[in-house]
This record gives structure tokens, C-alpha cells and sequence, in this order.
């Protein structure tokens, strides 16, 4: 064939039957069942958490293309998703994730304060991990919990209305001793 | 559909109902400020310029997003629409950079017009601007992403035109960014379309990048010399060097498109090592000399050629893509030596049947109407690699209707084609004749005896009887012959079949010809076997076959580079070389032909000169030079004409290019179609037979293989022939581009 097309620019790719384990891919496939055989696109969400679930809580380029492929939607479509929903970690994380919403609600009932906060407790900025691995601090977007604003999120559980001292809970039940970075 | 009446700023308006405001102000010719929205493109009213005041409603509307309502007054100017259009005008400068002084989009950006009409004078935000990284998608666009105002167009445009989604808005919010996500050039033969729909600076072209303002720019309408479809360009340029060539609109051909390759082979009369002074060798050395050596040199050595070697000692072959006034004078010059051998049809293979050719190939309809189309059958053909544009009909018919394809390769289209059937090229005429056959069980007419008796013996497919049934049954429905069947070794067998399944089916035929110009060359009579205008030839000179296989002692070549034109590239060189007298018509200095050529002339190239292209719809359309010839070449049909008064040949004497398309359409007009034979069914049926490789996009002409930026794309790099090509573009840099450098970077 004479023509290129993106699917055989990289020829030595790997599929995702061989990057993820046969559970994942048959996890996959329910969803896909969930859908219209002519609509590709809607189990890309689903495909991505379970891909992410398999490799310790991140996406990498390759397994983004993998989904991509194996759905049979264009690249970029992957792409979108995964940078759009914050849910997505496009490198590796911390054992916890903290996701703070900086959105305007949040933003307008201290979240600044907040962030500022764990980023002095966590010794980290945001987007960083901890170097104990145990830690990373995420800036997210509005995440539908304004009436309790300012709110954070870590492990699919909302904390609202934060102070500095409900923040200190929280990194104390997480298991962060002092207020070091993990030393 | 009903229609409802509307009044935009007083103005009462009958529109159809459905349509949206912006629509029904654009006929008008109302002006609504817009960025997102485009008429070619779905709605996505995410950039809200045109939000509008309608009567009855609390707050603006965006105009491209509101259908019309009867009784709807609409205000475009009233204080609610303006302070609207002046807000969103605020937001959308909040992240622009306002680098126009160094933006190549200055002059001729939408949001530098329209911010001239509703921007601020002051702006009232003082916190930091966003900064987007750019993008590197290859050597045809350049990217600006922090001037990026997200309309989309360019996402829309991949998703909705060509099918190929490259491009895609990452991130969210703020961190909203268009581009690729990972770094890869932009593979579409099409992708130059959105350097025109990008209403900003960020997506620029990258060949002519600070090359040129805008203002400083002339415009001259020209047609593209690439394709068959004769598609309509603007050729920009300054100080007589062409800048860039943008589409011109026309619904019927082109809509608002041009292909990558239309737009930018412009490049190679600019970067490549162009014949500026006629050349003469002498002794193995090329030596520089004036037009009158050069052409009583060419004249006296042409004349004694046909005085002391016979007449037919001659062969002459010209490039598809020349004008109709050139095709036309050199046959004529050529005839006028006495000589009949000439022919344009450079890659063709299969002559068995020329007698039998149509007045010229074409297709039976217009290019328009092949998006209605609800059964099309291609044979050998591939669009995307031969006719760009024709994919995005394709890719339109197949909403409704569906496109199958018969050819010695796997097809690699932007939409569904079902069936497909692909194959070794060998048996591409089993293919088709289990179409034919299956055809004939379907019908349910009488069908001729000896057709029967033909195709006895042939058995049909599951496919084959789909694809039948499909043309059969549709009332909009053709078949379509492409490249590599018109390259076949049985071609003659094979459109003889496609055209039995054109009748037997009740369906439209069409041959997608080769270069600009075929109709064009056959009208004109640069073939051995008939005179202009389909008159027949009392003697039948040699085709490119003979010419190139046999060997002739001399060869005038006009506009072609047969080792790399033609479908004999060894046999070309080994003739060449061979002849002892090769005159070499060509606007470019560099090639193999330096080394067979004993003269060369230097002749204007695309934009350089007048002319006609016949495009394959059978549509004349002339076009004027935009520039003036590089150096002392000059148009090709002026060279003829003096090259032929040297050689004392009568009617010779014309003054424009005009005089020349005036003569030839006189004598078509006193035509009539008799003249031309019409398809005999064979004796026998044909089998086997193969057709050699297809040239890619890139590698198609002489302007195309010295196009440094076309060279570089991901097409060009993985042209199968780029060893033997890649020197003609990279001779000035006498660079060559290792493929796994550009491929990684």
C-alpha cells in the first residue's frame, strides 16, 4: 500500500491484548456492549479508568494509542479524553492522589488557602509527587461539589468545606507523619 | 422544506426554514462578525462573535446556531447585539499575544478585521497571559498556538471533510490547546485547507512563512496542473516570484478546497535549479547560449534528421500536464516535419484498442454529482493518491450511498468501501468479468448472444453480485477507472469491461485520466493515431511504447521526463542515450535528461504562461500567466511557434495563446463525434496482464519531484522512488534528506 495513514507510521506497536492483562480486556468489552456497535467513541472514559487501574494509576502514550487502536477511534480522540478529565494521570503518581479544586466557587471560598497549605505540608508545589511516592498534589477543575467549596478530592472521596485544620485531618488519617516530605 | 420570512436590521427577508440567521444574513449580504462559524463545517457556536439581537428574546443569540423563525426581526447593530459582540471581542483578546507586526496571518486575519470593528482600545486585563507551546506538524503548516482563539475549524475540518481526525483539542479550560497531543506530521493530502480556514495566525503556511504580506501580494486566477479535475487556484505573488497558491471557489469543481499538492508545488519554480538561457552541448559539455543558436541548432538538426533518416525517424512526446495550446503545437509541428509519432499517454501500456478510444476519455458526469452518487464502482482507482479532491465526494456519497472498489491494491480511504476487492494486479480482469457475468444472470432483458457466449464461461461471486446489484438497482450509480487500471497491460480489455458493466447496469462511466490534461492532449491530437479533433490519421505513428522500446535516432520531449514520466523507465534511458538527437523542452535545469539531452530550450513553467486545460469533466478553462518567466525561458507555445517557422512549416503565425485555443475550438466546433471508432466486443476474453507500480502523489510530475517542502511530508519521505527523485529537489542545498532523520524527527 502505497499511502500512510496513522494506524502504520509505528509498525513495532504493541497491542492492548499484550499490554493489559485478558480481565481488563473482557472489563472492556462490557462496556463496549453497553454501546451502539457504530458508536466507537463512548467507551473510551470506561476503557481508559480500566487501563489505568491495571498500571499503578497512570497512562502512558503508548497505552493511550493501545485504546485507541483497539476501539478503533482516531488517536487524538484518546487524547481528548484523557487530557480533558482529571481523573486521568498522564505520569506516575503518589499512593494518594489529592485532587484540589481551584475553580471559581472554590477559588472565591479560599481554595488558594488551601493549596498553599498542602503545598507547605506536603513540601511539593502542585502537579508534584511526593519523593516517598505516597503523595501527589493535583489542581483540578470544578468538580460539581460547589456548595461545599473549597473541596478536594482523594480516593473517589469528596472533602468539603476545608480549613486548614480539616486539611490537617486529612493528610493525618492518610498517614502523613509531621510535616516533612515523607522523611 | 417551507420558507419563512425574516427581517434582519429592517431588511425583510424570505428564508428557507431551518436555516440559520447567519446563513440568511450572508445571502443578503448582511455582515455578522464570526470566527468558528464556516459554511462548509458544522455549526459549533463556540467562539460567540456573532451573537445577534431577535426580538422577543432576553439575551443575544449566536447567529450560526439560531435557526429562523417566521416573523424573527433580527438586529445585527442594535446597542444590545454590539455591546454583546464588543464583550465576547474583549474575551477572546484576553490570551491573544497581538504579535501582528510579526504574525505571517497580519493583513488578512479575521480577528485583526474584526477587532478593528469591536476590540477595545485599552484592555482591561492585566493578569498574565497563557503561553502554548508550538507544535511541530510537519513541513507544510506552521504553528502559533498561543495566538490559537480555539474555534476548532481545523479539528472540524479533519473530522467532518477529509475523515481523518489528526488533530484535536487536548487539555481543558484554560489548558485548552489544539494540536496532535504527540508530536507527528499531519499525513492528509489535504491538510493544507486549514492554513486558509484558521481565522487567526496560529496555523500559517510554513514554505512561504515571512515571506510576504499580504497587501504587498497580486492575485491572478489560475488552474491547478496536478490533477484531472482542473481544480481552481489563486496564484499570490510579488515582484514577478510567485508566493503562494491559495483555491479559488468553485462549487462545481473544487468547492473551497485545493490539495496539498495544488498548493504547494509552486515551490519547485522557486527552489529548484531552474533553465534560465537555452543550452547547447557540445563535446559532453553544456555551453550557455542565445535563443537563435539554440533554435536554428534544434531546427537544422530536427530537419536533417527527418531528411537523411526518413520522417518517422522522429518521436515526440509530451507531458499530460501541458497546455492545450502546447499539446496542440507540437502535434501540429511534429505532423508539419511529416512525422507522426506523438503521444502524451506517457504511462500507458496497453494500445490494442487505441482505434477504439472514445473522442476523449471523461466521465459522463459532472464532478459534483459523484458526491449524490448511491453506487460507485472504482476500478484501480485510488483518489487519495491520484485525484485528492475526488476522496472528499467519495467520502460524501458514502452518507447515503456506498463506494466499491475493484483494484490490485488495498484501498486506504477515509470512509467505508464495501465491498472491497483487492488482488494482484493479474487478476484484476477476472474480477471485472465476474461483475460482467454476473450482470448478465441478473438481467432480466434480452442480452446479445454473443455476449453470452463471451462470458459462458465465467463464474460470479458473492461480491461480484453485490457489486452488480448495486449499480443495477441504484439510478445514481457509475463506475470509475483509475490509474493502475488505465496503466494495465490489458487496459484496452479492461475498459471494454468496465464500460460493458456501465451498459448492462444502466450506470455512468468515467476514466480518471492522467495529469491536467488528457482530454485536452486527445482534442488537440498529441496522439499517433488521430488528428485534432478526433479526425483519423491515414497513417498511424508510433505510441510511447514504440517509441521508447524500439528506439528512434531522434526525440523532441516537450514539458516530460520520460525515465521518470513514463512507464519505461529502462527502456527510456537506454533509448535515449542511444539517440543522436534529443530536443529537450523543459523549465527546469537538473535532471537525467542532462546527460541524453543534446539541446535544451527553457520554457515557462506553471503560473509562467497562458493557456487552456481540459479537465475531465470536459470543461475548457483558460488561464493567464501571473509571472513572467525566470531568466530568457518563455512560453512553451511561443518556442513552438518559432521552432516551427525555422523549420519553414505554414501556419505558424499566431500572436496569443488565444489565437491558438480560438483555432482549436473552431475546429471542434466543426466536429462531429462520427469520426471516432466505437468499443468492439473482443473475440475473447483476456487474462493476466499486470500494471507497474503507481506513482505516489508526490512523484507524479516534474513540478511536484522538485517541490522541497512536498518532498519532505510523510508521503514524500515514504515515496517508494524517492532514491531516484530526491536529488531533484534538494539539488540547490545539494542535501540529501536521510528518510529515518525526518521520519524521527
Amino acid at each position: 500500500m502505497t499511502s500512510i495513514t496513522q494506524n502504520n507510521v509505528n509498525e513495532e506497536k504493541l497491542k492492548l491484548e499484550q499490554l493489559i492483562s485478558s480481565d481488563s480486556i473482557k472489563q472492556i468489552e462490557l462496556w463496549r456492549k453497553k454501546y451502539p456497535s457504530d458508536r466507537k467513541r463512548p467507551p473510551i472514559i470506561a476503557a481508559l479508568n480500566i487501563v489505568q487501574k491495571e498500571n499503578n494509576n497512570f497512562l502512558t502514550e503508548e497505552l493511550m494509542t493501545a485504546v485507541a487502536d483497539y476501539l478503533d477511534v482516531p488517536h487524538i480522540a484518546v487524547f481528548e479524553v484523557a487530557t480533558f478529565y482529571s481523573m486521568y494521570h498522564l505520569k506516575p503518581v503518589g499512593k494518594h492522589v489529592i485532587s484540589v479544586c481551584t475553580n471559581l466557587s472554590c477559588m472565591m471560598c479560599g481554595s488558594k488557602e488551601i493549596v498553599k497549605h498542602l503545598e507547605n505540608r506536603l513540601n511539593i508545589k502542585l502537579g508534584e509527587t511526593t519523593s516517598d511516592k505516597n503523595f501527589t498534589l493535583k489542581e483540578v477543575e470544578c468538580m460539581a461539589a460547589c456548595a461545599g467549596a473549597p473541596m478536594l478530592e482523594v480516593g473517589e472521596i469528596f472533602h468539603e468545606n476545608l480549613t486548614t485544620e480539616k486539611v490537617d485531618t486529612i493528610l493525618q488519617d492518610l498517614g502523613l507523619r509531621s510535616s516533612s516530605n515523607g522523611e | 422544506m417551507g420558507t419563512v420570512t425574516i427581517t434582519i436590521d429592517g431588511q425583510e427577508l424570505i428564508a428557507e426554514s431551518g436555516s440559520m440567521i447567519i446563513e440568511v444574513a450572508d445571502t443578503a449580504g448582511v455582515s455578522i462578525p464570526r470566527f468558528c462559524y464556516h459554511k462548509k463545517l458544522s455549526v459549533a457556536a463556540n467562539c460567540r462573535m456573532c451573537l445577534v439581537d431577535v426580538s422577543n428574546l432576553p439575551k443575544a443569540v449566536p447567529a450560526c446556531a439560531t435557526p429562523v423563525a417566521d416573523g424573527m426581526k433580527v438586529l445585527t447593530q442594535s446597542p444590545k447585539a454590539i455591546s454583546a459582540q464588543k464583550s465576547i471581542m474583549e474575551f477572546l483578546l484576553i490570551n491573544h499575544p497581538l504579535d501582528c507586526p510579526i504574525c505571517d496571518q497580519g493583513g488578512e486575519c479575521e480577528l485583526q478585521d474584526i477587532s478593528m470593528g469591536y476590540g477595545s482600545d485599552i484592555s482591561r486585563f492585566t493578569e498574565q497571559k497563557r503561553v502554548v507551546k508550538d507544535k511541530n506538524i510537519g513541513p507544510l503548516i506552521e504553528t502559533d498556538m498561543t495566538r490559537c482563539i480555539h474555534c476548532t475549524r481545523c479539528v472540524r475540518f479533519g473530522t467532518e471533510v477529509v475523515g481523518l481526525r489528526e488533530l484535536g483539542a487536548t487539555g481543558r479550560g484554560e489548558h485548552m490547546e489544539i494540536g496532535t497531543f504527540v508530536e507527528k506530521s499531519l499525513v492528509s493530502e489535504l491538510a493544507g485547507n486549514v492554513i486558509d480556514l484558521c481565522p487567526v495566525g496560529a496555523l500559517t503556511a510554513k514554505p512561504s512563512r515571512y515571506k510576504a504580506r499580504a497587501w504587498e501580494l497580486a492575485a491572478t486566477e489560475s488552474i491547478s496542473p496536478h490533477d484531472c479535475l482542473g481544480t481552481n487556484v489563486e496564484v499570490h505573488h510579488r515582484r514577478g516570484d510567485v508566493i503562494r497558491v491559495v483555491p479559488r471557489e468553485n462549487e462545481s469543481i473544487n468547492e473551497v478546497w485545493i490539495s496539498d499538492r495544488d498548493r504547494f508545488s509552486y515551490e519547485s519554480l522557486n527552489k529548484s535549479k531552474r533553465l534560465t538561457q537555452p543550452m547547447i552541448k557540445k563535446n559532453g559539455d553544456w555551453q550557455k547560449c542565445d535563443w537563435e543558436t539554440a533554435l536554428t541548432f534544434a531546427a537544422d538538426n530536427l530537419k536533417a534528421m527527418v531528411k537523411n533518416k526518413g520522417k518517422e525517424s522522429l518521436g515526440a512526446l509530451v507531458s499530460p500536464n501541458s497546455t492545450l495550446e502546447e499539446l496542440y503545437l507540437t502535434q501540429k509541428f511534429i505532423r508539419g516535419l511529416g512525422c507522426h509519432n506523438i503521444d502524451h499517454r506517457l504511462r500507458q501500456i496497453d494500445f490494442s484498442t487505441q482505434h477504439d478510444d472514445p473522442f476523449y476519455p471523461k466521465i459522463d458526469f459532472a464532478i459534483a454529482d459523484l458526491e449524490d452518487m448511491d453506487a460507485t464502482l472504482l476500478v484501480g482507482a485510488n483518489p487519495r493518491q491520484e485525484q485528492p479532491l475526488l476522496s472528499i465526494r467519495l467520502r460524501k456519497s458514502t452518507r447515503y450511498g456506498r463506494v466499491m472498489s475493484i483494484a490490485p491494491f488495498e484501498l486506504n480511504e477515509n470512509f467505508r468501501i464495501h465491498p472491497q476487492i483487492s488482488m494482484h494486479s493479474s487478476e484484476l480482469t477476472t474480477h471485472l468479468q465476474g461483475v460482467v457475468a454476473a450482470l448478465i444472470e441478473q438481467q432480466k432483458e434480452p442480452i446479445s448472444a454473443t455476449l453470452k457466449d463471451l462470458f459462458a464461461e465465467t463464474s460470479a461471486t458473492n461480491d461480484h453480485r453485490v457489486i452488480a446489484n448495486e449499480l443495477r438497482i441504484n439510478d445514481n450509480a457509475c463506475v470509475l477507472v483509475g490509474q493502475s487500471a488505465l496503466e494495465h497491460s490489458n487496459s484496452g480489455h479492461i475498459r471494454w469491461l468496465a464500460r460493458t458493466i456501465s451498459r448492462l447496469s444502466g450506470c455512468k462511466y468515467g476514466e480518471l485520466t492522467h495529469g491536467a490534461n488528457s482530454a485536452g492532449a486527445y482534442l488537440a491530437g498529441a496522439i499517433p493515431h488521430r488528428l485534432t479533433v478526433g479526425r483519423d490519421s491515414d497513417h498511424c505513428g508510433w505510441n510511447t511504447q514504440q517509441m521508447l522500446q524500439k528506439g528512434l535516432p531522434g526525440y523532441f520531449l516537450f514539458n516530460t521526463e520520460p525515465e521518470l514520466d513514463s512507464s519505461y523507465r529502462d527502456a527510456a534511458r537506454v533509448s535515449l542515450l542511444k539517440a543522436d538527437l534529443v530536443v529537450m523542452c523543459s523549465p527546469f535545469a537538473e535532471g537525467e535528461f542532462l546527460e541524453y539531452a543534446n539541446v535544451l530550450l527553457p520554457i515557462a513553467g506553471f503560473t509562467e504562461t497562458s493557456g487552456t486545460f481540459v479537465n475531465v469533466e470536459g470543461h475548457w478553462q483558460s488561464f493567464t500567466a501571473a509571472v513572467k518567466a525566470k531568466g530568457e525561458a518563455r512560453p512553451g507555445w511561443k518556442v513552438l511557434r518559432v521552432l516551427a517557422n525555422l523549420c519553414d512549416i505554414s501556419g505558424f503565425d499566431y500572436n496569443s495563446s488565444e489565437e491558438i485555443r480560438d483555432e482549436l475550438r473552431n475546429k471542434l466546433d466543426n466536429a462531429s463525434e462520427a469520426y471516432v471508432g466505437h468499443l468492439h466486443n473482443p473475440d475473447k476474453l483476456e487474462h493476466g496482464g499486470e500494471s507497474p507500480r503507481v506513482l505516489t502523489i508526490y512523484d507524479s510530475d516534474m513540478l511536484v519531484r522538485r517541490s522541497p517542502s512536498l518532498q519532505l511530508s510523510p508521503q514524500g519521505v515514504t515515496n517508494w522512488r524517492r532514491d531516484q527523485i530526491q536529488e531533484l529537489a534538494f539539488f540547490e542545498q545539494r542535501q540529501v534528506i536521510d528518510i529515518k532523520e525526518v521520519a524521527d524527527a
